[in-house]
């Protein structure tokens, strides 16, 4: 078992005839992910990667002739909150968004819309997700991370791989890693994530990190203290940050009183997640 | 991209909410032919983008065209909380019955807009939530359907607002709605929005702030771009798509990702060390990206040492190696340059680096105290 994406996962790709939608489309295939189909409008038709996955114009078509039950979307910022609800449209149960910089009203717009569908939105401005060994929906390097039983996830992207990196050379395997994104609007938050790995039943210990910005971290702590019985290990990015300095992503941003690293750390460390001063110092907190 | 006093007002015109009479002007000569054009007493205030202006001397009234001058002479090129002034609005003097604060906002916990307003105008909204919350009205907008008009009955009900002024209060709220849309904007705020002793309302200042991933919708607005608003090297950092924000330590840094950035410099903040930068080459940047960050770096004066940190991913550890090279070859390093590369085409890249004075470094906190050692020693 893993959460959101397994080895009966059939991926559509949003944008797959862009430089980035290509490139990792082909990446995922490589992971041996299950990508049964590619949209991009325009295009229908054409065949892409030898003949490897067929071009659809539209999400429906390529749902209705191929199956698609989860869609990966690389389109252009400008276009894709319009790509988000023809993949909710076409009543895709799993959309992950990777594209960075989309208009933050674009997203508001289509967080209200999810708000009265059953699609989940993972990102946008994420690295995706992964299910070592099962399949791969994003852009997580596959060769850094092996199976097993901690579930991971992540506000940050490169942060997460190092993360990933430090407990594949400790011998730790993951249940599933997910990306959530760096945005300050953006579709599941921690408390989301976590839920799915209290409920899975290969998921024993959970690694979570953090960054500046929003009360995500703290909502999580909430839920940690009320709900989850499973050991947290937390990272929180941005303890050397300055208040209303964004940090890269746009959800990196110290506002008034909310949003920084050390009200995170304390507030995950009184519901008892042992907190890594460094990635590195992940795996040692592990106990399962 | 926040927008400067001016320029939200010209949008504000646009969008039929009232501003007082006024004009933007460069030098002393033309504050002086707009304080005589206007005839009566005017405020002439600075356009710098910052907060607390008045409390710094940036907003000052003259009775006089003469003493606008003299105060246009004080002011232009005035330093006022690290910002030049080099423009100064120039606006006729409005006599104030009531001043009211509002704004609409993006509301990062409920993920919506929100409508703000408070019978406490004129003070910062922070020092209102902190004296008095209870006095800031907050109505989340449904971003779909957009601003309801009971709404707006609403707001001015509950913040004592008399009825006479309700239609006017109202029809101000719903254009301000239009520019907050129409605009891309995460805030715009009116603070104050003044009842002037004839009865009018009147928008005394105005704030708007964009949001810069909307910035390709919105390219007449571009131009409100303001150079002065930067830092040079932020500035250069933009221009090679580069995020860079300038922390005040002696340590360099190159990360790729942002969130591996905050980490490292957190980490070298551990170790009692501080980084010089926070900035993030982005996914997939190639060697020219890494030339131009690598020489932004260099040529912060206070900088001792330099840890550059990469992921491999998208990112390739041999384009990264390149980078750092090329600089190598045309200037003389004054700093030692600490190099951790895991990943992608990491051996190639460290195969690269060797026989070059760089340091390289396997483990990230290894890596992070040759740097801050070495930063140390630099600082001797």
């Amino acid at each position: 078992m893993s959460i959101l994406i397994n080895n009966e996962t059939r991926l559509l790709v949003q944008g797959v005839t862009g430089y980035e939608g290509l490139f990792h489309t082909e990446q995922m295939l490589s992971y041996r992910s299950n990508i049964v189909a590619g949209v991009t409008p325009g295009k229908g038709g054409d065949w892409v990667l030898n003949g490897k996955v067929p071009v659809f114009d539209s999400v429906q078509t390529a749902v209705e002739v191929t199956g698609a039950n989860a869609s990966v979307i690389f389109v252009p910022a400008k276009y894709v909150s319009d790509a988000i609800f023809e993949a909710v449209d076409a009543d895709l149960p799993l959309v992950v968004c990777i594209t960075e910089g989309a208009p933050i009203q674009d997203m508001m717009r289509v967080r209200q819309y999810l708000s009265s569908r059953s699609t989940r939105l993972v990102g946008p401005n994420c690295p995706g997700l992964i299910s070592p060994g099962e399949c791969k929906a994003g852009i997580i390097p596959g060769d850094i991370v092996i199976p097993g039983n901690i579930g991971v996830v992540s506000r940050s992207g490169t942060l997460t791989y190092e993360v990933l990196y430090s407990l594949k050379q400790n011998d730790l395997g993951v249940s599933t890693c997910i990306g959530i994104g760096g945005d300050p609007v953006k579709g599941l938050g921690f408390v989301d994530i976590l839920e799915l790995f209290e409920a899975d039943a290969k998921t024993d210990a959970i690694v979570l990190i953090g960054e500046i910005g929003g009360d995500d971290e703290e909502r999580a702590a909430e839920y940690i203290s009320s709900s989850l019985t499973k050991p947290v290990v937390g990272f929180v990015a941005g303890l050397s940050a300055v208040a209303g300095k964004r940090m890269g992503h746009a959800g990196a941003l110290i506002e008034g009183n909310l949003g920084s690293a050390d009200k995170k750390v304390e507030a995950l460390q009184s519901v008892g997640v042992k907190i890594a001063r460094s990635p590195e110092e992940i795996p040692g907190l592990i106990t399962i | 991209m926040r927008l400067q006093e001016y320029q939200s007002k010209t949008l504000f015109t646009m969008y039929n909410i009232p501003i007082p009479n006024g004009r933007i002007a460069e030098s002393v000569r033309e504050v002086k032919q707009i304080s005589e054009e206007l005839g009566e007493a005017v405020v002439i205030k600075a356009q710098v983008l910052t907060g607390a202006r008045g409390k710094a001397g940036g907003i000052r009234m003259a009775k006089s065209s003469q003493e606008a001058e003299t105060i246009a002479n004080e002011m232009l090129g005035k330093v006022i909380n690290g910002y030049v002034t080099k423009k100064v609005l120039v606006d006729q003097f409005v006599s104030i019955e009531k001043e009211i604060y509002l704004s609409i906002a993006n509301d990062r916990i409920n993920q919506k807009p929100v409508l703000m307003a408070s019978s406490f105008g004129g003070m910062d909204i922070e020092e209102i939530s902190i004296v008095s919350p209870e006095k800031i009205v907050k109505r989340i907008i449904d971003p779909l359907l957009g601003l309801r008009d009971y709404q707006l009955r609403d707001v001015a009900i509950n913040i004592d607002l008399e009825r006479s002024y309700w239609q006017q209060f109202g029809e101000i709220i719903k254009n301000l709605w239009r520019v907050y849309v129409d605009c891309d904007a995460t805030l715009v705020e009116v603070n104050p929005l003044v009842i002037t002793k004839d009865g009018e309302l009147c928008a005394l200042d105005a704030k708007i702030v964009m949001d810069d991933n909307a910035l390709f919708r919105h390219p007449s607005l571009a131009d409100f771009h303001d150079k002065d608003a930067e830092s040079p090297a932020e500035f250069e950092a933009r221009k090679a798509g580069l995020s860079y924000v300038k922390m005040g330590g002696n340590i360099g840094c190159m990360v790729n990702g942002a969130g591996l950035a905050m980490a490292t410099m957190d980490i070298l903040e551990s170790l009692g060390g501080k980084a010089a930068n926070f900035l993030d080459i982005g996914g997939g940047a190639n060697a020219q990206k890494v030339e131009d960050a690598l020489r932004l770096i260099l040529d912060d004066p206070q900088v001792k040492s330099i840890l550059i940190n990469v992921f491999g991913g998208i990112t390739r550890c041999d384009e990264v190696a390149k980078g750092i090279l090329n600089v190598c070859k045309e200037v003389e390093l004054h700093v030692p340059i600490v190099v951790r590369l895991v990943g992608t085409h990491d051996l190639e890249g460290l195969d690269m680096l060797e026989g070059s004075p760089l340091i390289p470094a396997r483990s990230l906190l290894k890596a992070a105290k040759i740097a801050v050692n070495k930063a140390a020693e630099g600082a001797k």
